[in-house]
């Protein structure tokens, strides 16, 4: 080989390395006192929606999760995040809210870095396409049974809807199994961090106001 | 200058044979999945409720054989043919070449089961399950290792533009699948782990696919028209342009999200920047093909490759336009998008590809095309269906990003999108009708009684 021959090998790795720190690294240095929450944190608090759940199906939320709690709570988060991913559903749903185009009066509060930073988002789901609306503020804008009709038909409850149905989480009496009620939880906890319309952090004790306080000045966006 | 080396000692036909016969397989399988899935938006999805065919997972069959089946494949091939003509040296082993070939398939086959059957990994453009990933690591690695070896051990004086770009993409391919694969699964969380990401989506594209697609340019289009490159100074310009600039782009993927926002303007700046590098790319190739442009009609892999060259200029000035937090208001989470990436994957790389088939299939079969004819209608329907959905699905991002901005109820943009969808599936089907001529001739050229060591098959429209 030429003697400048590896030189391209060696640009190779240099211009990597130079971009994955710029976009990659500096992130991360922004972001590095904002603590990665784990899940047993964030399910500190479960919401309504969860126990809710338990009333509304209470055979199959039995056979599925036992009772209403916060190791349920986890277990059911997981499951649901773990078929959302399984499912792609990310690939027609987003999950952050952007300061522009009115997405705040459609769908909620500004996304925060604050809000991701658990082992839920890990890997996270922001997605790219909206074939239906985004889910970030999805908590408690429906109620569990039109999520688990929406899952098994969307189009029995929403008629212009492209969504595909998912019967295999229902059982041969179209009942829900621990698959369609753990996604249901988990499209149930999605938001529901944001109180009153202010960002708490997930997992913080309700009442605690606004966590993004704690914020590092540069981290929140400003765009 | 290849003119005395015994050609088939030098290249593995055979290998080179799998390869494409692979990459056309994957072709098919990637254009049937992507037709199922456009039938979903029309509500006539063909396999609904089917678990293992249920749409958002054929979605990632679709994307992932579009990459790594079709693109790779093509791509492996086209490096076998180039790589040991431009250094004079075989490829390190014939055996390692094999035992890849048969990992890559292996890894194909792994990943398709895989996303079927709900192992999906929620990384888009590596959605591979996470068990596929350490597999097709070291598959990469050896891949390097067998390619790189007549590279680094050759006796010719300068290495051709063509080489830099695959030593570059070398070092790029495996960082990149491992930063994108691995980070944002196990250790990057949420808007950090989104910034890596967007930089995994990006690099796919602009460290994997496109330096050797630029690098196979590069080869091919001089030796078609027997001719110099136009300008040895701007190769280097839009090398080292494209190697600088290209990895710094990520966070445009992610554009008004919670990443910093100093992440997000490096990225525009950067993405507008390469612009510049890519015009000087496109002017060395039109310089090339000055004089020379009566090649367009008569050679259907100089058509095919500059057809794509044009598609890529018309991308990468898309690109410079819709990375703008201006159009990104209006245009991201639309079909704009996905019509963007239809240009860039298919409507570049594909017909690249397309024209290494023209070129390298005779040769590895052994046969000359059988019916030149149809190339030509296969070029022509493709171009059709593709610019047809590129048109239809930018104008349907248009209406749903302006109808979401004026907080039109959401049902609203979804009938209104209804009628683009319809006409979406419409070109996909002329896309595959398409393809239907092209798989046929790939076929009928095999069966063909052999007429010995074919001459450089130069399929004319007039023929």
């Amino acid at each position: 080989m030429e003697r400048f021959g590896a030189s391209f090998l060696i640009a190779g790795v240099i211009t990597f390395l130079l971009g994955f720190f710029l976009q990659g690294v500096m992130p991360i240095i922004t972001l590095r006192n904002v603590p990665v929450r784990t899940v047993a944190e964030i399910t500190a608090n479960v919401p309504d929606e969860f126990y809710q759940l338990a009333e509304d199906y209470p055979a199959e939320f039995e056979q599925a999760f036992g009772t209403p709690d916060r190791e349920s709570f986890a277990r059911a988060l997981v499951q649901g995040r773990d078929l959302y991913i399984a499912e792609a559903c990310w690939h027609c749903h987003s999950q952050f809210v952007r300061p522009v185009s009115n997405e705040d009066l459609r769908f909620g509060p500004v996304s925060q870095p604050i809000e991701y930073q658990n082992e839920l988002m890990l890997p996270h789901l922001f997605g790219t396409r909206r074939v239906g609306p985004d889910l970030i503020r999805e908590s408690g804008k429906k109620s569990n049974d039109w999520h688990v009709a929406h899952l098994y038909d969307p189009r029995s409850v929403v008629p212009y809807s492209v969504m595909p149905g998912y019967p295999w989480m229902f059982d041969e009496n179209r009942r829900p199994t621990d698959r369609a009620l753990a996604v249901v939880a988990y499209l149930q906890w999605l938001g529901s961090w944001v109180k009153d319309g202010v960002i708490t952090e997930p997992g913080a004790p309700a009442g605690v106001p606004d966590a993004t306080a704690a914020l590092p000045a540069a981290g929140g966006g400003e765009g | 200058m290849i003119a005395t080396v015994d050609r088939r000692a030098l290249v593995n036909l055979d290998l080179i044979r799998g390869h494409l016969t692979a990459s056309a397989a994957y072709l098919a399988l990637s254009l049937l999945g992507g037709l199922a899935y456009a039938f979903q938006f029309n509500n006539m999805y063909p396999f609904a409720g089917v678990e293992w065919l249920s749409p958002g997972r054929v979605r990632m069959v679709h994307t992932n054989m579009a990459a790594y089946g079709f693109i790779a494949n093509a791509f492996i091939a086209g490096m076998l043919f180039a790589i040991p003509r431009l250094t004079r040296r075989p490829i390190l082993s014939d055996k390692l070449g094999w035992v890849i070939f048969a990992a890559w398939q292996l890894c194909m086959v792994l990943t398709i089961v895989g996303q079927l059957a709900g192992y999906a990994q929620a990384i888009e453009w590596g959605e591979t399950p996470v068990f596929v990933d350490p597999l097709i690591m070291v598959g990469l690695v050896l891949l390097v290792v067998n390619l790189a070896a007549p590279i680094v051990t050759t006796a010719e004086h300068g290495l051709y533009v063509t080489l830099w770009y695959f030593l570059a993409a070398f070092a790029w391919t495996g960082l990149v699948y491992f930063m994108g694969n691995y980070l944002p699964q196990f250790w990057v969380p949420g808007t950090a782990g989104a910034a890596i990401t967007g930089l995994f989506i990006h690099d796919l594209v602009g460290l994997f696919v496109t330096p050797i697609g630029w690098g196979l340019m590069y080869f091919f289009v001089p030796l078609l028209l027997r001719k110099p490159i136009w300008s040895h100074a701007l190769s280097l310009i839009g090398f080292w342009g494209i190697a600088f600039f290209y990895p710094m782009q990520g966070v445009h993927h992610f554009l008004l999200s919670p990443i910093p926002m100093y992440a997000q303007y490096g990225a525009v700046v950067a993405t507008i920047a390469i612009e510049v590098v890519v015009l000087t790319v496109l002017v060395n190739f039109f310089g090339t093909l000055h004089g020379r442009s009566e090649a367009v009609r008569g050679n259907l892999a100089i058509r095919w490759f500059y057809t794509g060259m044009i598609m890529y200029g018309i991308t990468c000035l898309q690109c410079a336009f819709q990375v703008t937090l201006t159009f990104q208001k209006i245009i991201h989470f639309s079909d704009w998008v996905v019509g963007h990436a239809h240009m860039v994957m298919f409507g570049v790389f594909g017909f690249w590809i397309f024209g290494f088939f023209v070129e390298l299939w005779p040769r590895a079969v052994g046969r000359a095309w059988v019916h030149p004819r149809l190339l030509t209608v296969h070029y022509w329907m493709t171009l059709i269906g593709l610019a047809l959905m590129i048109i239809d699905l930018t104008a349907a991002g248009l209406v749903q990003g302006f109808g979401w901005a004026g907080l039109a109820h959401w049902g609203q943009s979804v009938m209104d999108s209804m009628p683009f969808w319809w006409v979406r599936s419409l070109s996909g089907l002329i896309i595959i009708a398409g393809q239907l001529f092209f798989f046929y001739a790939l076929w009928a050229t095999t069966r063909r009684p052999q007429e010995g060591l074919v001459p450089a098959p130069v399929p004319a429209e007039a023929a």
